[in-house]
Order: structure tokens, then sequence, then C-alpha cells
């Protein structure tokens, strides 16, 4: 039977709604247990929140000042040393579970799975390559812990609040290294919802034109209680930061709404959106590729449309 | 210092790549192959850092059949000093490849090794940091920015919430993104340069790597396509259209 220690992902003492998405695919292996590890500080709060998950059998904690900050040299010795005894160790495919996850792989000496699609049997999974233009089936050597990310789009949140699974104080016994030091995190500030996480989400491209101009979609976004997003030739020309990108080198995104303000739909940018339940594009040429995969079309200026939309939302 | 770098030859970020009927493969007699796009970038940077006189000695380094020799030309002709070839037929996985480079890091002894942060082909987004692990040093992933000073490297990373900085100390580990730079074009006379640029090949069997532990692929397909929708007249129709399946 298969036991699985997902590791949780948090920022400013709150959990990562990714983490429950991992959680989602760790129930689809059908284990006999599920384990969250809370690698902080100051865990009580994250751990609290994950302990509400369903399908989690326990929550894992380690509290130590150099968990302060997510490094991969310092939490993958503590996660590789708490995977023993388990069958899989899953990670979000975020940033954050992509710089950390291939590290334990390699402590573990084991191959990773990347980006998990889906789950077909304990050790076989679906994951994309070339950028979603091919899927493949992967065996993973049932002799060994299979260190896997989890592709967060794939997967649903796994439900909260029913549950309150037990919370344990871990030891980890392991040297930590100091060659790796943090010094800042630069965060736009924001009180839209997270673009990885929201239900709506509207997204510019390089039509919107400049970065003044950009003020048109995030009044439309607010509007409709949307996450703001962009493609990465917005992106590049400096209309938003980097953290806004979506695509398959940004975000991949799953939303119930996603609507596509002025992108002409690249490959790389339908990569990331393609498992988004409707999409809508608007975009003054007819011809965008945008439109191939769009649920709803409309051609026009976006300068126009935008305050129309307004208009007809009431 | 030496800076070695990745440089993995792949179907070109242009082709539309097409799955073989039967499952057992992608499309890829014939097609274009080119650099790995995070790989010129770390080539580009690692330039940057020698012409800035940080380094001395830039080092690409592939792993493949006895054709990639073309490929690494195409590294030395865009400045690197030398190139080492890891001869193989087989294609390597992330595991062997970071346990090549740390056989290579052995021998060479280089201050920094710059990565790609994945490759367009299998997308793993994986060598840097195992390399990271097995050498026991920092990784500085998903770089945006980097500076070399006082034996360390103050990379600026691009995470999911925004800019992280980090600090590494010497030797490390960086692997690249997008937005760090933009790589230079091969000039024709450089072309004509690298031809006299030392390539060293190394039988992949010598290294005496660990090759146990791997991912089997066994079928590939094609994804699930969206179908197209409809076009819609006007604001008021969308609006409605979206109302009605209550997402707005």
């Amino acid at each position: 039977m298969s036991k699985i220690l997902v590791i949780a992902e948090h920022l400013g003492g709150k959990l990562n709604p990714s983490t429950a998405r991992a959680v989602s695919a760790a129930a689809a292996v059908k284990p006999e247990a599920i384990d969250v590890l809370v690698l902080a500080d100051a865990p009580d709060a994250i751990a609290a929140e994950a302990a509400k998950i369903d399908g989690v059998s326990r929550v894992l904690t380690v509290t130590r000042a150099e968990n302060a900050h997510p490094l991969a040299a310092v939490l993958a010795p503590q996660i590789a040393k708490a995977a023993t005894g388990y069958s899989h160790v899953f990670a979000p495919s975020t940033t954050f579970g992509k710089d950390v996850a291939p590290r334990v792989a390699a402590l573990l000496g084991v191959a990773q799975v990347s980006d998990v699609m889906s789950v077909e049997a304990a050790h076989t999974f679906k994951r994309p390559i070339y950028a979603g233009n091919a899927i493949i089936t992967v065996e993973a050597d049932a002799n060994h812990t299979v260190v896997a990310t989890i592709r967060t789009a794939s997967w649903p949140a796994a439900a909260s609040g029913a549950n309150s699974a037990p919370i344990e104080a871990l030891t980890i016994d392991a040297a930590l290294p100091t060659h790796t030091r943090f010094i800042e995190l630069k965060q736009g500030s924001s009180d839209r919802p997270d673009l990885q996480s929201a239900s709506k989400v509207v997204s510019g491209g390089r039509g919107v034109g400049s970065k003044e101009n950009f003020d048109i979609i995030y009044k439309f976004a607010d509007k409709i209680g949307a996450a703001v997003g962009a493609s990465r030739a917005a992106v590049d020309a400096g209309y938003v930061p980097n953290e806004m990108q979506v695509g398959q080198t940004g975000k991949i995104i799953a939303p119930e709404l996603y609507m596509a303000i002025g992108i002409s739909g690249a490959i790389q940018h339908l990569t990331g959106i393609k498992d988004a339940g409707t999409i809508v594009a608007i975009n003054k040429d007819g011809e965008a590729p945008i439109f191939e995969i769009a649920d709803f079309g409309l051609v026009g200026d976006l300068f126009k449309l935008i305050p129309e939309l307004e208009q007809a939302l009431g | 210092m030496k800076i070695l770098v990745g440089y993995k030859r792949v179907v070109d970020y242009n082709v539309r790549i097409q799955v073989k009927p039967d499952g057992s493969g992608v499309v890829t007699d014939g097609v274009k192959l080119s650099a790995n796009p995070f790989d010129d970038i770390a080539l580009e940077e690692a330039l940057r850092l020698r012409e800035k006189g940080v380094a001395e000695e830039v080092i690409v380094v592939g792993i493949g059949p006895a054709d990639l020799t073309s490929h690494l030309r195409n590294g030395l002709a865009m400045g690197a000093n030398r190139a080492i070839h890891v001869l193989t037929s087989e294609a390597v996985q992330p595991l062997t490849a970071a346990r090549i480079f740390l056989k290579l890091i052995e021998k060479e002894q280089p201050g920094l090794v710059i990565l790609g942060k994945q490759a367009i082909d299998d997308d793993a987004n994986q060598t840097g940091q195992m390399l990271a692990a097995l050498w026991d040093r920092p990784q500085a992933t998903f770089a945006g920015k980097v500076e070399i000073a006082d034996g360390k490297a103050t990379v600026t990373r691009e995470v999911d919430a925004g800019l992280e900085v980090i600090e590494a100390e010497l030797p490390a580990v960086i692997t690249t993104d997008l937005r760090l730079n933009e790589p230079r074009f091969i000039k024709l006379p450089d072309i004509m340069k690298a031809k006299s640029k030392p390539i060293d090949s190394i039988e992949f069997s010598s290294l005496g790597v660990d090759t146990h532990d791997h991912l089997k692929t066994t079928h590939y397909a094609a994804p699930a396509k969206r179908s197209k929708g409809v076009m819609v007249k006007d604001a008021a129709e969308l609006v409605a259209a979206l109302k009605q399946k209550g997402l707005l």
C-alpha cells in the first residue's frame, strides 16, 4: 500500500491553495495515508489550515528558524529524511515545488515525475512534454520512492473544512547548509484574487498597448471579481510584472472563466490556459489563433468593447 | 573562474510536434533541431560574465550522439572557449545528466555551472536542482538577474509570488529563466573561428555513471483538443452568454 507525503507550500503564514491540489492527486493514488509536511519557522497556522483538507491523515510540522524562507538547499535535506517510510513524495508544480522536489529526488537517488496530469496507477502517471503538445505515460520504478510534482491546473483543490487531521511535531536531525541565503522577496501588492487559484481570470496582451492602458484590464477584472494575468508579450514589453505571466513559461492555470483580451494566442500562451472551463477571446484580428480554442470570440477594438461589456453587466 | 554551461540540442521551438500514430514517440525524423532556448540564455550569461572579467573560460557541455558536434560548434561560434562532448546514443534522463555533470565538475572544478531551467523537449525542469543536490552546493533556479562579486552570486529569481533575491556562495548552480538576457546572434567570422576551437569527446561509458532508476515512457498521445466555439456579435451577446452559463 502507498503512503504519500505532500509538501505544503506556504507564504506569509498562509497555506498556498496548490497544496490542496497536490492532495487531490495524492488521493487519486488511493493510498493508505496522506500526510502533509509543513516546514516553517512558525508552522502552527499553516498546519491548522492543512489539517482541514479532506483526505489528509496527519499534518507533520518541522519548526526551524532556517525554514523561514523556502530555500531548496535548506528544505530538501529535511524532506529527504522525512520521506523515510513513504512510497511517494508529492509537491505542487509551482516555482516552489519545481525548485525543491528535484533536489529531494536527487538526495534520494531517484528520478522525478514532473507535472503529473493524471494518476493511472500507483507508479504510472501521465505528464505533458513539448509544451503540452504530447502527453506521455510514464512508469516509475515500484521499488523506489516516487518523487513527483503535481500540475496544479489538472487537479481540483481537495475540499476543506470537514476534516481535522492530527498535527504532530517532527524533529529532523539534518545538518543544514548555510551557503544559500534569502535576501528579499519583491511582491506586487494586490487585493485582487490570486492568479493561480482564481475562478475567473482576465488577461491582457500586446494589444493593450502600454502599461498605462493596462488599467482598463484591471478595472474590468475588478468589476467581475477576477484575477489579472498577461501574455508573455505584455510582460516582455514591460506592461506588467513577470509574476502575472500566463503560459508555458509562466503560470499554468485552470479558472472557470478565462478572458483573453488583446492576446493573439501564441502556442506557449495556449499551453497555460487550455484547462480553463470557458475561454473568451477579444481581439481586433479575427484570424488570431486564440479564436481557434475560444468558446466565445468577439472581434473588435478592446478599448471600445470593454466599456460596452461593463455597461452590459450593469 | 571557469563556467560550465549545459548546451542541449532539442527540436526547434517553431516545429509543430506530431505524435506518431502508434503512440511510440513523437516525429523527430527530418525536423529542425536547435539549441534549447534556455541553454542559449545560459551560454549568453556565461559569455557576459567572461566579458566583465568575472570568468576566464566558458565551456559548453553536450550529451548525445556523434553528430552532436555540429551543435557544439554553434556554442563555440557564439563564444565558448571549448566544448565537452559526452558521447552516447541513448537518451539521457535528468538524474543521469546531473550525474554526468558532477563527473565533469570533479575534473574541471568550475566556479559556476549555468543550465537552462528546463529543456523544451521533456520539460522536466530537474537537472540543475539535481546537480546542486549531488554536488552539495547552492542552487539559484529561474534566474532573471545574476551578479557575481566576492565569491558570491546574488540572483534574482522569477517565482510565482514575484521576484525573490537570494545569495549563493560559489561554486553554485544557476538555472536561467527567459528574461535573464537576449542571446547574441552568431556572426559568420565566428563560425570560421569556432572550427579551430577544441571539442573533448568523452565516452559516456567511461564516466562510470550510475544509470539506474529511470522512468519508463510507455505511451505517447496527442493532447485532448479544445473544440472551436462560437463567435458573438457584440458585448451584450457575450455578457448574456456568460450569464447563462453562470460565469458572470
